[in-house]
């Protein structure tokens, strides 16, 4: 079936998981991402799988790892300041190498913040949010086609990476309807085929007690824990050679270049074509991965840019890593809004050309 | 010559890395006696907790896995789902499922989880180095209470079994002590009862177990041992609080 | 035909979700682009709901709107709040039953529907944003009628069957005069 449905996102978020391969979810209501738990309370049992309620965020993540160190696919969401709660748990599953797929959708902050989107857990995200040298993987989807396809994506490549990955989302896309195509369900691993499959995942060993399994992150003695941390970063640089995602337009001969993600990345393309009617030449780095970063794709720019604008819904989280693709080959600004305002495409022009005119002074 | 008293398969053959005179020793064995005698050691997930028994798997001879502090009931919550058909476990100290997991341990009480929790009770925090716990008595002397616990400053000790078992989900809660040979025998009769109303999915179990930490409490192990008997027990009385 | 951005305003209740939701459905069904943004807030019955449709025959980029083509305006709040949002030339309808005020703008075209009092004759009030839905449709044309009736065939129908029929008559209900 490739018929397009229409869908609320956070509908669309949890069916793509299910059709990933999602058998267990453990949630804890928080806006704007509760219409996910609801769904799954109501579908997942009818793929024989699990949901539950959990007590608390904390709950909610360490059930995750109990599951998906036992080798089911597991699948979370929450929303910023529940997302912060979970980072406890990131940094164990990172440690002890526990896939799982994790959705925020984020609203603004900091404390309780507000209800309504955000982008302020961008360096959360990105840098390991949890305590210790870690790295999880950070898709950020604009549409809703783009959501459903990368969490489906990522169900698998949790399983492949043995890790934590997480779908950097916002209020707008989980609260939006668009049509989508929702993919094929992909088979999920039998019971009696996970011994072969995760030969790591806790089953009980059966007859033979030398195939033993362990899953942990402590290790007490440094020189075990140093190996564990440069292993890990092994394939943390796999990663960054082998995940990055990212969508440009218009570079070769933009005058401004923005960047910007998820749904601002959608806002943003609307103010280049606002821009371009204008006379004003304008392109896009969207990175779809935030962490791996494309760094590389800042090498695409041109003379004739004269300023590259980071547009994000956060005080200036996103531009740290704009200014590490960037250098000082070009002047490089901001255009934020925060506390839950989505700025209109008109509104970037406005400050865009203000920009532009600043800078050429 | 026959074999009065074996090695258990249920215990790798390794030291511990316990203190002498700690009871986590006799308790562990308990457990995996308990799981070997009733052929379960390879259909075993056991879930070990932040504090001295955080390497717990590395005695105990199944398969395991650490969890964050006071996340073992969460954990173990996670393992019954993917396998509902296997014997679960947690293994947790005092600080670790009476103050920082609490709200683990009630939730997963609540929801009647199937699975068994063995709480060691030894009125301090041992890993970190003898500060008070949420069970440490009234006057106890820890690093955090250096003139003894009192009431104004720290409230009273908390009674998990007493609390525990007015969750209708949790079918078997008990209370025991290892500090005498006799009690030690009770001890693994309750391990063993929590065990078979696991297999029988009735709900949730939990056995609280007395256990002495000579090395913080700063006594020989077997004053400790008396300790637990004249200053414990009267606080934590030991029993059958629930049974189905 | 080009993109039509759109707010679907009123209070919580009066159905602007669901009339949203189903132009979006009915420009997918046309293989055009559609999206729906639904205003969300701590209010569940009796605050404020609002929501931007945005229908394309390319892809809709921006979810959020700078400017109105139409705005369906269901109480006086959802009119005051919206109508400065409004295009020059652009379409309000106005649920007149709720709404005794002129819009303040000159430059647009008002279409008043007292869906209210209109649900009143049918005996059912709760078919007042069908009403509104048929004049939204028959006045704008920005979905055709066949395929917002096979939308409230498949919303409606699924649920509850029983009331299809009172449903697709309150959506014919509503015509264009002069």
């Amino acid at each position: 079936m490739t018929d397009k449905v229409l869908m609320k996102g956070n509908e669309a978020f949890a069916e793509a998981a299910i059709r990933g391969g999602c058998r267990y979810y453990f949630g804890y209501p928080i806006t704007p991402q509760n219409e996910i738990p609801e769904y799954m309370s109501r579908e997942l049992p009818k793929y024989g799988g699990s949901f539950l309620q959990a007590e608390s965020e904390l709950g909610a993540i360490n059930m995750a790892y109990g599951a998906s160190a036992s080798g089911g696919r597991v699948f979370i969401t929450s929303s910023s300041p529940g997302i912060a709660l979970m980072q406890e748990g990131m940094s164990f599953l990172s440690s002890a190498e526990v896939p799982l797929v994790v959705v925020n959708v984020s609203r603004g902050g900091p404390g309780i913040g507000g209800i309504q989107p955000g982008q302020a857990d961008y360096i959360q995200a990105t840098r390991g949010g949890g305590n210790g040298d870690y790295k999880v993987p950070v898709f950020a989807p604009s549409s809703l086609q783009e959501a459903v396809d990368l969490i489906y994506e990522a169900m698998e490549l949790a399983d492949i990476w043995r890790n934590p990955i997480m779908i950097y989302t916002d209020g707008i896309l989980g609260q939006m309807m668009e049509p989508v195509v929702l993919p094929e369900p992909r088979p999920v691993t039998e019971y009696s085929e996970l011994k072969q499959k995760k030969p790591w995942a806790l089953s009980g060993y059966g007859d033979d007690d030398s195939k033993r399994r362990v899953v942990k992150s402590l290790r007490m003695d440094p020189n075990e824990l140093e190996m564990h941390v440069e292993a890990l970063f092994e394939k943390y640089g796999r990663a960054e050679k082998e995940l990055v995602r990212v969508e440009t337009a218009g570079l070769e001969d933009a005058e401004i270049v923005f960047v910007a993600f998820g749904t601002v990345a959608r806002i943003t393309k609307e103010a280049i074509e606002l821009l371009g009617e204008s006379g004003v030449k304008a392109g896009l780095i969207r990175p779809v991965s935030l962490w791996p970063f494309p760094y590389d794709a800042f090498d695409a720019l041109t003379d004739k840019t004269k300023v590259v604008i980071s547009t994000e819904l956060s005080m200036g989280q996103l531009v740290q890593d704009v200014q590490i693709g960037v250098g000082k080959r070009f002047p490089i600004r901001l255009i934020t809004r925060t506390g839950g305002i989505i700025p209109t495409s008109r509104e970037i022009v406005e400050r865009a050309l203000g920009i532009l005119s600043d800078i050429s002074v | 010559m026959q074999a009065v008293f074996t090695y258990t398969k249920g215990m790798v053959r390794t030291d511990t890395s316990y203190c002498p005179g700690c009871t986590h020793g006799i308790a562990h064995r308990l457990i995996m006696e308990t799981l070997d005698e009733m052929g379960k050691l390879g259909d075993t997930i056991g879930v070990a907790p932040i504090g001295c028994s955080v390497q717990a798997h590395k005695f105990m001879n199944i398969d395991m896995c650490e969890s964050a502090h006071g996340r073992a009931p969460a954990v173990a919550t996670g393992i019954r789902r993917v396998h509902p058909d296997k014997t679960v476990f947690t293994y947790q100290g005092d600080g670790d499922l009476a103050s920082i997991g609490t709200g683990e341990i009630i939730h997963a009480a609540a929801r009647g989880e199937k699975f068994c929790t063995f709480f060691i009770n030894n009125g301090i925090y041992g890993m970190t180095g003898g500060q008070m716990a949420p069970t440490t008595l009234i006057g106890q002397k820890t690093t955090t209470t250096q003139a003894g616990r009192t009431k104004e400053q720290a409230g009273s000790p908390l009674r998990v079994c007493e609390l525990i078992c007015a969750i209708e989900g949790a079918v078997y809660v008990e209370r025991v002590a290892l500090n005498t040979p006799a009690s030690i025998n009770k001890a693994k009769n309750a391990i063993k009862r929590a065990f078979e109303i696991q297999d029988r999915k009735l709900g949730f179990a939990l056995v609280e177990i007395l256990s002495t930490c000579p090395t913080d409490w700063g006594l020989a192990p077997e004053d400790a041992m008396k300790w637990l008997g004249e200053n414990m027990i009267p606080y934590y009385p030991l029993g059958v609080f629930k049974e189905p | 035909m080009g993109t039509y951005r759109m707010f679907f305003a009123g209070s919580g209740g009066q159905g602007v979700i669901l009339m949203g939701q189903m132009v979006t459905h009915a420009a997918m069904l046309e293989d055009r682009s559609s999206t729906f943004f639904p205003s969300y807030g701590p209010e569940m019955r009796g605050g404020t709901a609002s929501c931007t449709v945005i229908v394309s025959d390319k892809e809709v980029s921006c979810p959020i709107i700078n400017e109105a083509d139409i705005l369906v305006a269901m109480n006086l709040p959802s009119l005051l709040k919206f109508q400065p949002t409004l295009k020059p030339g652009g379409v309000i309808l106005l649920n007149t039953s709720r709404i005794d005020q002129k819009p303040s703008r000159e430059d647009i075209t008002a279409i008043d529907v007292p869906v209210n009092d209109m649900a009143a004759q049918l005996g059912n009030a709760r078919v007042a944003n069908m009403i509104m839905l048929g004049a939204f449709v028959r006045a704008t044309g920005v979905v055709a009628e066949e395929s917002i009736k096979e939308v409230i065939a498949a919303t409606i129908g699924a649920k509850r069957a029983d009331l299809l029929d009172i449903n697709l008559k309150a959506f014919d209900m509503w015509k264009q005069t002069a």
